[in-house]
């Protein structure tokens, strides 16, 4: 599905991802964990097409067959990757709905099929809402306009839910979310994961993958994947900390 | 040389007074029409050396000779053609005026409460209204050359009372339809609104235009008076024919305790500038003037706010944002006045501009002036294109970035229309909207 190869990325002439490899096969959940800094919402928002960084010409990236870095962000989008953002952003003026039925209608247009109206996409919506236990009139508020931080990432998991994607990337979903909103985010992507769509996901926080319990999990150490793991790694990171990923790679040096 | 032109066409519009002749205008508007025509005598024309027009180009109005109307125009518009226009359900008092000029014909009356009028200003002076006769022509301030031409026309326009305590329930919508008239012809339009102490209405007025090529003049001045702890909601919506040109001083004067929500909204026309004037004369007092402008082509919109506050514990608050484009010309001005005895005044502003094209320019200032030592007074403008940030969030779902930004422009003068509280106008205005910036519409 997702193979990295070497993959550098750079703000400004700074150096931030220093060669990254990663394989993602369907269906498989890998979690990436490291401390703040080191690169992972760097990772995730290039995978995306954040025109911010500047990528080495030596890195590769195919997704599904595509040379991903080769397309602009919204061909990625409509090819099956979605990214949960970190911090999303609010749109004043513009509803749930009526954006995320533009987004839907791309995708579908540019895979040929029938653009949905209003009525059927509210069906759409509406069954979609349920999932992540969202209550109705969220639709037609504005995109995260004025919602809570929980609420906001209820929304992007929301719009994963709805553009059913080929891999989604969770970058922090669960950052800052009580238990009770926790348990829902996870129960939804739980409620999503399938044979043929994989999730990459960044956290700080080992809780969240005893929710959504990983295939994989690797640890990103200033712009490189350091260590990869099963789920007993994050563990293993929670009872030890970072130091000892931070002896480990200057030791290594 | 532009001088000599406009001292020509003074001169024209005044000769042309004569046309009113003698129309039996009681003794007392008469005297109104003759005190316009001394102000309009000693006042310049706008002239970029004065510092109200020095923003505001206007050189095309001062220049052409409009033939000003003195009687009603003859047309062929059918009910069907204006109810097009109407907002309401049919339960709302909707009354047309055509070029100026009442149209009890094409109008929808509907019953209202006990003591309201609402009439033609013309039919009202006619019969001696009291009210108007205790109001008209005492809100207006000298406001420069055409509004005191509005005042040496003085004929007809909209006259709306609300007495003490009552409750106007339904709203009222005012349209004023200009029609494919004779070109560089002016209408002089005059509209009274008295509501007396804790007495509530929802006023809208409407200008629109039967005809995108005739290029014609609204002249438009608006006195309103709000009795004590009386509370109006005012929108006034400018859809004026391309080639249409709108110049309107609205002139308010607030008692204690009441309040005011003003809403423009400058959508279509050549030129629009609306004054807007706000005198909080009695503690207590408050107005919320917000609005929402569409500039883009070679078109200008001013926006002219004049606030004073003249009495302690008034408060007062502007929000306007707008979308510039093309080679649009935009001014915005928040001018606030605290006088000294005004302590405790409480006053913000805020502009906020959205910057499509480099070629659009737009002139945002505060201009406080404040003479009271206790007061809150907070201003700020912006000016910018949408974030790269949001951009990237709607590419990152499959929106190309083109139509990120047409959404995006939508939402940002849709996020205005939705603090509307009137549904029937806030539909109307996102209709309008989606139509623009060719957003789909959505189901609710
Ligand atoms: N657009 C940018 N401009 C400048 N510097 C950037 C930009 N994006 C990331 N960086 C820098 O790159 C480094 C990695 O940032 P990144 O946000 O990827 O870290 P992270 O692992 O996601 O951290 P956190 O756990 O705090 O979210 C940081 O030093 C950050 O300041
Ligand atoms: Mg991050």
């Amino acid at each position: 599905m997702l193979e990295i190869r070497n993959l550098k990325a750079s703000v400004d002439g700074n150096p931030i991802l220093q060669g990254i490899d990663l394989s993602v096969q369907a269906g498989e959940v890998h979690a990436i964990m490291g401390p703040n800094g080191s690169g992972k919402s760097t990772l995730a928002q290039v995978l995306a097409g954040h025109q911010a960084y500047e990528v080495d010409g030596a890195s590769r990236v195919s997704f599904l067959g595509d040379d991903l870095l080769e397309l602009p962000a919204e061909e990625r989008a409509r090819a099956g990757l979605f990214l949960a953002f970190q911090y999303p952003v609010e749109i004043a003026g513009i509803t749930n709905a009526s954006f995320l039925q533009a987004a839907l209608n791309e995708t579908r247009k540019s895979r040929g099929l029938e653009e949905l109206d209003s009525f059927d996409f509210r069906e759409v919506l509406e069954e979609k809402m349920k999932l992540v236990e969202m209550k109705a009139d969220f639709a037609d508020r504005f995109v995260n306009y004025g919602f809570s931080g929980g609420e906001k990432k209820r929304n992007e998991i929301l719009q994963l839910a709805v553009l059913e994607p080929r891999l989604a990337i969770l970058d922090e979903t669960d950052s800052g979310l009580d238990i009770d909103a926790l348990r829902i985010v996870a129960n939804g992507v739980n409620k999503l994961r399938s044979p043929n769509r994989s999730f990459i996901v960044v956290t700080h926080y080992q809780r969240l993958l005893d929710y959504i319990v990983p295939d994989y999990v690797h640890i990103l150490y200033k712009g490189r994947i350091v260590k990869s793991g099963t789920k007993d790694l994050a563990l293993e990171l929670e009872e030890k900390g970072y130091d000892w990923i931070r002896e480990e790679t200057a030791a290594a040096l | 040389m532009a001088n000599a032109i406009a001292e020509t066409n003074k001169s024209h519009y005044l000769a042309s007074l004569k046309q009113l002749g003698a129309d039996g205008l009681p003794a007392w508007a008469e005297a109104i029409r003759r005190e316009g025509e001394a102000r309009f005598r000693a006042a310049p024309m706008p002239h970029p050396k004065l510092e109200e027009w020095r923003q505001t180009n206007v050189s095309d109005i001062v220049n052409t000779a409009y033939t000003s109307l003195v009687t009603p125009t003859t047309h062929n518009i059918t009910p069907d053609a204006a109810d097009g226009h109407f907002l309401g359900d049919g339960s709302w008092t909707e009354l047309v005026f055509v070029d100026g000029y009442y149209a009890p014909g094409l109008s929808r009356t509907r019953a209202l409460p006990d003591g309201v009028r609402v009439a033609g200003l013309g039919e009202a002076i006619a019969a001696g209204d009291a009210v108007a006769k205790e109001h008209l022509g005492t809100v207006l301030g000298k406001r420069g050359a055409f509004p005191a031409l509005n005042s040496a026309f003085l004929q007809d326009g909209i006259f709306i009372h609300v007495p003490a305590n009552t409750v106007l329930k339904t709203p009222v919508h005012v349209l004023f339809l200009t029609t494919a008239r004779p070109a560089d012809t002016v209408s002089h339009i005059r509209n009274l609104v008295v509501l007396g102490e804790s007495a509530e209405a929802t006023v809208t007025m409407t200008y629109a235009a039967l005809s995108d090529t005739t290029p014609y003049l609204n002249n438009v001045v608006d006195e309103v008076v709000l009795g004590p702890n009386g509370h109006l909601q005012w929108h006034k919506i400018v859809r004026e024919g391309a080639e249409g040109k709108h110049l309107a001083t609205t002139e308010i004067i607030q008692a204690r305790d009441s309040r005011l929500e003003s809403f423009t909204a400058a959508l279509t026309g050549k030129v629009s500038r609306n004054q807007l004037c706000v005198r909080l004369v009695e503690e207590g007092a408050s107005c919320s003037l917000t609005g929402l402008y569409i500039n883009n082509d070679t078109r200008l919109i001013d926006n002219a706010l004049d606030i004073t506050h003249a009495a302690p514990h008034c408060s007062s608050r502007i929000a306007y944002k707008g979308v510039l484009d093309g080679r649009s010309k935009t001014v915005f001005t928040g001018k606030v006045n605290v006088a000294r005895d005004a302590q405790q005044t409480d006053s913000d502003q805020l502009s906020n501009n959205l910057l499509l094209s480099d070629t659009a320019t737009i002139d945002a200032k505060p201009q406080l002036e404040i003479y009271a030592d206790d007061v809150k007074c907070t201003h700020g403008a912006t000016v910018g294109a949408p974030p790269e940030e949001i951009i990237f969030y709607f590419r990152s779902r499959g929106i190309g970035e083109e139509a990120a930004r047409a959404m995006l422009t939508f939402g940002f003068a849709e996020a205005v229309v939705a603090e509307i509280e009137e549904t029937a106008l806030r539909d109307s205005l996102t209709r309008h909207l989606e139509a623009v910036f060719r957003v789909g519409g959505h189901s609710t």
